[in-house]
């Protein structure tokens, strides 16, 4: 058996939406090389729809093909329609993900709503700053990067932008918005991951 | 997975596994299929198999300059140096609660050796140089104070430095302390001469030399002290109970007689194959370090980190054209966790995710490297390109 579904190696092998966009209207960045993967988005937004999309990764096969189809997921969608891409549905249609590789899904949409929260701060910037605050609260280190995290609030990695909650089986520090836990691949269940 | 394309493409990957000599098949069959027997038996059978385990443990011995009767047979290298720590150190307690390490051993010895420090041991891990070595007067200070055990490995397989393990050994045992080597790497490749070396404790494993998985072994010296792993029954000196897996140890010990007549000649096969990935690489490539000592390592054994781009993907994109390699970074790891190894050269993190490692074996050639250079280049190039590091240089 291979280590990544045909799926997830023709987006690895062929990425779709590689690239920069010059003057883009959002630009989102996810990750740190110290954590293994690191993603940059680039959104041109018109009349409230993606009509461009494209990003940069450092990164395993994973995070590429995630990035690849993250970027062809969104092209065309209205921007909330965008927002509601998840982190599973990317995986679901990368024809599944092992499961040490899921929190480089988190990491694809992740990266797409924080460019278009930057593309929605810009023209509206009370919120963001909002946002922004409450994205301050810390606690020890994030698992993906090693990044000290700051001490109130709900744990969350500045570098990484990822919020994390413990996992019920082995207590490790997992992504918020992961359904397994990426250490033990137990069911992170107790709330709904919508 | 890379079954087929093993037998038509460069297969660069021999530490992570070795293809068995014919040999040491041909002499494993008749094993398994008609001639089963419990060298604890009594009776003709049973003492065949006392014979042939016998003759395996010569063989062994041989490889590596040790006595036959020094031969502890474990299932894997990972079990040899378990058996290392956790049998030396707690059999050594009463002297001293110290486990002195180095900061670039096999996770099979920092794993046990950090399950120690749990258990009322201290542990010192003895940092490296760029290169990877380890400092024999550093060494020589920390046994100023009383250890229960030094474990230092031969040369690590992730960057392939060899270190001097005689010097350090000769240090150890000025202290009266044991010195437990991580050989796996190394038995089989280049010359070892464990008793003239005068180790307390060596750790060799057959896949290493074109033997079988599932055969290993921790050359255990009279006078090294030692608890059991595994206990149970008498066999192997009671350090390691349950029947020996016979048709595995006779399968290692045949490769190990070849491997000590063919090793000189092979490691110079393999070297000259090495040097030319080791100037090349760097210098057609840009932004690509060697890593580890260019001269003092294992003669089959090349590695880099190519910057800007992480391993995984490389490795994959080399997989789909034919060449497999192996990686030390975060992706390709199960945990995610990035290489410990490249961070105690103090590479920086981003750097050392861009490992590379390519392992020779005899049917290596020099064509290969033309091979893997013109293969490379588009690959690194495409995922640099999709990198948002490289422009940011």
């Amino acid at each position: 058996m291979a280590l990544y579904s045909d799926k997830v190696m023709d987006h690895f092998m062929n990425p779709r939406n590689v690239g920069e966009i010059p003057h883009a209207d959002g630009v989102g960045e996810v990750g740190n090389p110290v954590c293994g993967d690191m993603m940059t988005f680039y959104i041109k937004v018109k009349n409230d729809r993606l009509e461009d999309v494209k990003f940069k990764t450092f990164g395993c096969g994973a995070a590429i093909a995630v990035s690849s189809m993250v970027s062809e997921m969104a092209k065309g969608k209205t921007l909330d329609e965008a927002m509601k891409i998840t982190n599973e549905s990317v995986a679901e249609e990368l024809g599944g993900l092992p499961k040490n590789k899921m929190h480089c899904s988190n990491l694809g949409a992740d990266a797409l709503h924080v460019a278009i929260e930057n593309y929605r701060s810009k023209k509206s910037p009370a919120p963001a700053k909002e946002k922004s605050a409450a994205e301050e609260a810390e606690a020890v280190t994030c698992p993906f990067c090693d990044a000290t995290l700051e001490e109130s609030g709900p744990p969350m990695c500045q570098s990484c932008q990822i919020s994390f909650e413990n996992c019920p089986e082995c207590g490790k520090l997992a992504s918020s918005k992961d359904k397994l836990c990426p250490h033990c691949g137990a069911e992170i269940a107790s709330k709904d991951k919508g | 997975m890379g079954n087929q394309n093993k037998n038509n493409g460069i297969y660069m990957d021999h530490i992570a596994a070795s293809p068995v000599r014919r040999e040491a098949v041909e002499a494993m069959i008749p094993l398994l299929r008609d001639g089963f027997g419990n060298p604890q038996s009594v009776h003709a059978r049973g003492q065949r198999a006392a014979e042939v385990l016998g003759r395996a443990r010569e063989q062994v011995a041989s490889l590596v300059g040790a006595d036959p009767w020094d031969v502890v047979f474990t299932s894997t290298g990972s079990e040899a140096n378990n058996l290392a720590l956790k049998g030396i150190a707690p059999a050594r307690k009463k002297k001293s609660n110290r486990i002195i390490v180095s900061a670039v051993e096999h996770i099979s010895v920092l794993s046990p050796a950090r399950t120690l420090s749990k258990d009322g041991f201290e542990l010192v891990v003895l940092p490296v140089d760029g290169y990877g070595f380890v400092s024999p007067a550093r060494l020589a200070a920390e046994l100023e104070k009383c250890a229960a055990l030094v474990s230092i490995v031969h040369a690590n397989t992730e960057i392939g430095t060899i270190e001097p393990i005689e010097e350090l050994a000769a240090i150890c045992r000025k202290a009266d302390v044991p010195f437990h080597s991580d050989a796996w790497g190394t038995a089989g490749v280049i010359p070892i001469a464990a008793a003239k070396l005068g180790v307390s404790a060596l750790t060799i494993a057959a896949q290493n030399f074109g033997g079988p998985p599932g055969a290993a072994a921790l050359i255990l010296p009279r006078g090294t002290p030692a608890r059991a792993l595994i206990e149970g029954g008498v066999q192997e000196r009671g350090l390691r109970a349950g029947q020996e897996n016979i048709p595995a140890i006779a399968g290692m010990g045949v490769a190990a007689e070849l491997a000590s007549k063919e090793m000189e000649t092979t490691a110079a096969h393999c070297k000259a194959v090495r040097d030319a990935l080791i100037t090349r690489l760097p210098v057609e490539i840009a932004d690509v370090i060697a890593t580890g000592h260019p001269e003092t390592r294992l003669p089959n054994h090349a590695s880099f980190c190519v910057k800007y781009i992480e391993g995984e993907g490389m490795l994959l994109f080399l997989d789909q054209m034919g060449i497999m390699a192996a990686s030390g970074s975060a992706c390709t790891s199960k945990s995610l966790k990035g290489s410990y190894v490249l961070e105690a050269l103090g590479l920086d993190a981003a750097t050392a995710q861009g490992s590379i490692v390519f392992t020779m074996g005899p049917e290596a050639r020099l064509e290969d490297v033309d091979t893997i250079i013109s293969t490379m280049k588009p690959v690194v190039t495409r995922l640099r390109e999709m990198s948002p590091l490289y422009k940011r240089k």
